[in-house]
């Protein structure tokens, strides 16, 4: 049994490759604000966060919801209607957002995951339209016209979170966070069970695990993740808006995981990153957006079906740094 | 239509009383809209027995199989496990009772190495499933059960290949091990040899002799000279219904065998 020693070693270097990586994307991140912009900044931040929330589902789990709109959008409201309404603190509004998501989630999930495949997809997306129909005519949520105004008030009382970099650098660490309890869920014995569950069904029941319970879990904390995301993106942008729970949000947030690479820590947030940039770049234009994203997903599906990060795990430089993506 | 003659009764090999029944069919039927695929089965696997079922093709030994494990309804009839009712029980709790089954066709969790793989049944006897918290470092307290279990089936070698790298003979040999790994009280193979090489079959024959000493097995296998070594009793079936029963000297005698199913398979 000498050998097994070894696999921990092996990968331990590339444990220590990845950290380097990670090192310099987070040093990136740190100077970010004074280069760019950081509205523009802490939305890619927020897209980041609510695709690698979807990438546990999808990637880790293998279930494809197309309704996590609700949750991110669901989210945005609580925490919005918690801040401006309420006058609850920014974290206790996010922490809201996240109880009240998981709470969807929860719900949606029990529905959905009886269900396999396409259905499952169809029924995330029925729920998640029922729930945008209830945001449309609800009174707490102001209609067309959405929670605008809201203030983002101080952190812990005394972080003036009106202050672009004091809201940058709290964006920032919400989404380590949340992107630390991702890959912590991914890289767990729990995660492990997921992944078996995502690889062979019907083996993982025959040896003896209640697969719906693992996945309606893993359907919570995605969509608690979401709601997570779908709050800050309320504070940032200080409004939450029809737009953040209609279905085309669960068609974006798809199109970013699948395009960053799904089944990858760092696929999701590339992946959004992306869309947002371009989403960014084209409405000074004019240039019809739908249409780019359309083309971009047909290119994705066609010609690098791993997507972005995907593709260079797979390739012989990402080889040689010992990245080689095991899943 | 029923089976008829001495061996219709289940159960009805030598010295039923030295060994106990640890898994019961009654009245097994299942139909799919109007076809029924299984009609009127009845089984009793013993413990520290190996007990065949064979049958052409079609003749329903994996719905049978489906049904005992429940992840098929049965139509009617009952089903028994260790004196426990689990007729209207789920799957995966039958599994956590000690049944458990492999699959006819390959079932590994193909992306995840063979390692891996065997840990994940050894993860929950181990209650190291649902910590979602915890780094996966903590799973290497079950690498030494798990080089074991890959040792005693030759694949201590290829602990670190991704299953899908595997051939699939050796695919077959890690389900295998993969099973053992949950020390099943009783143990379902479908096919279990099916697509090995022939070193494979003598090692895998050899390992299900092993274990058999300490557990029931109940196996679908189309190889004949495998069911003559290592069964004790067989169950012929045909169009879901049973047609015959007994010690390979009775049912390979057996005329409606014969024309069913050997005469066309035999040699
Ligand atoms: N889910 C299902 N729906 C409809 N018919 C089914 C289903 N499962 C099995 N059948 C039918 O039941 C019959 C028995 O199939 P089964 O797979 O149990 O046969 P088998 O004895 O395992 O055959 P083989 O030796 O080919 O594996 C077949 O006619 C099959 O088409
Ligand atoms: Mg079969």
């Amino acid at each position: 049994m000498t050998e097994i020693t070894m696999t921990p070693e092996t990968r331990q270097s590339a444990h220590r490759i990845q950290l380097a990586l990670l090192s310099v994307l987070i040093i990136g991140l740190v100077i970010a604000p004074f280069v760019l912009y950081p509205v523009f900044l802490m939305k890619v931040l927020c897209f980041a966060l609510f695709a690698s929330a979807f990438n546990l589902l999808l990637g880790f789990t293998g279930l494809l919801s197309f309704g996590h709109a609700a949750f991110f959008g669901g989210a945005a409201y609580f925490t919005a209607h918690a801040v401006k309404e309420w006058g609850f603190p920014p974290e206790a509004g996010i922490l809201l957002g996240v109880v009240g998501a998981a709470f969807m989630g929860l719900i949606i999930g029990f529905f959905a995951i009886r269900r396999q495949g396409i259905y499952f997809a169809m029924i995330t997306l029925a729920l998640s339209q029922m729930f945008f129909f209830f945001c449309l005519q609800s009174e707490f949520t102001k209609g067309e016209d959405g929670l605008q105004g809201v203030p983002r008030g101080h952190l812990l009382g005394f972080i003036d979170l009106s202050q672009p970099l004091n809201m940058y650098f709290f964006v920032l660490a919400v989404f380590a966070i949340g992107v630390f309890m991702v890959w912590r869920i991914v890289h767990s014995p729990f995660g492990m069970i997921l992944r078996s569950i995502r690889e062979n069904e019907n083996r993982a029941i025959s040896l003896g695990y209640s697969v719906n319970l693992y996945k309606l879990a893993a359907f919570v904390m995605s969509a608690a993740l979401a709601g997570l995301a779908g709050g800050l993106k309320a504070l940032v942008f200080q409004f939450a808006t029809l737009t953040d729970v209609a279905w085309q949000m669960s068609g974006e947030v798809i199109l970013m995981t699948l395009l960053g690479g799904i089944g990858t820590i760092f696929g999701p947030i590339f992946g959004a990153a992306f869309v947002v940039t371009v989403q960014n770049y084209l409405s000074t234009t004019g240039f019809p957006v739908t249409v780019l994203t359309g083309l971009i997903f047909i290119v994705c599906v066609l010609v690098f079906r791993r997507g972005i990060v995907g593709e260079f795990n797979a390739s012989r430089l990402a080889a040689k740094l010992g990245l080689r993506s095991r899943n | 239509m029923t089976a008829t003659g001495v061996n219709e009764k289940p159960g009805n090999h030598q010295n039923p009383a030295a060994s106990r029944v640890v898994l019961t069919a009654r009245d097994l039927r299942r139909d799919f809209g109007g076809f029924t695929a299984v009609n009127n089965v009845n089984l009793d696997v013993y413990h520290a027995k190996v007990h065949a079922l064979i049958g052409p093709n079609g003749a329903g030994k994996t719905t049978v199989f489906n049904l005992l494990t429940k992840f098929l309804q049965p139509t009617s009839g009952k089903i028994t496990l260790l004196d426990h009712d689990i007729t209207n029980m789920a799957p995966a709790r039958v599994a956590r009772m000690g049944l458990v089954r492999s699959f006819q066709i390959s079932a590994v969790f193909p992306h995840l190495t063979v390692l891996e793989n065997i840990r994940i049944a050894l993860q929950r006897p181990g209650n190291l499933a649902v910590q979602f918290w915890l780094p996966l470092g903590r799973l290497d307290v079950l690498n030494d059960r798990a080089m074991e279990l890959l040792t005693s089936v030759g694949l201590e070698n290829e602990y670190d290949s991704q299953a899908a790298d595997l051939s699939y003979g050796r695919k077959r040999v890690l389900e295998i091990a993969t099973t053992l790994a949950l020390d099943p009280k009783v143990l379902l193979l479908d096919e279990p040899m099916a697509g090995m090489g022939g070193e494979d079959v003598g090692m895998v024959a050899e390992l299900i002799r092993e274990v058999a000493k300490t557990r029931a097995v109940l196996m679908v296998e189309h190889n004949l000279k495998v069911v003559a070594d290592l069964c004790d009793h067989i169950t012929v079936l045909q169009r879901g219904e049973i047609l015959a029963e007994g010690d390979y000297a009775t049912v390979s005698n057996d005329e409606r065998v014969k024309v069913a199913y050997m005469g066309t398979d035999h040699d």
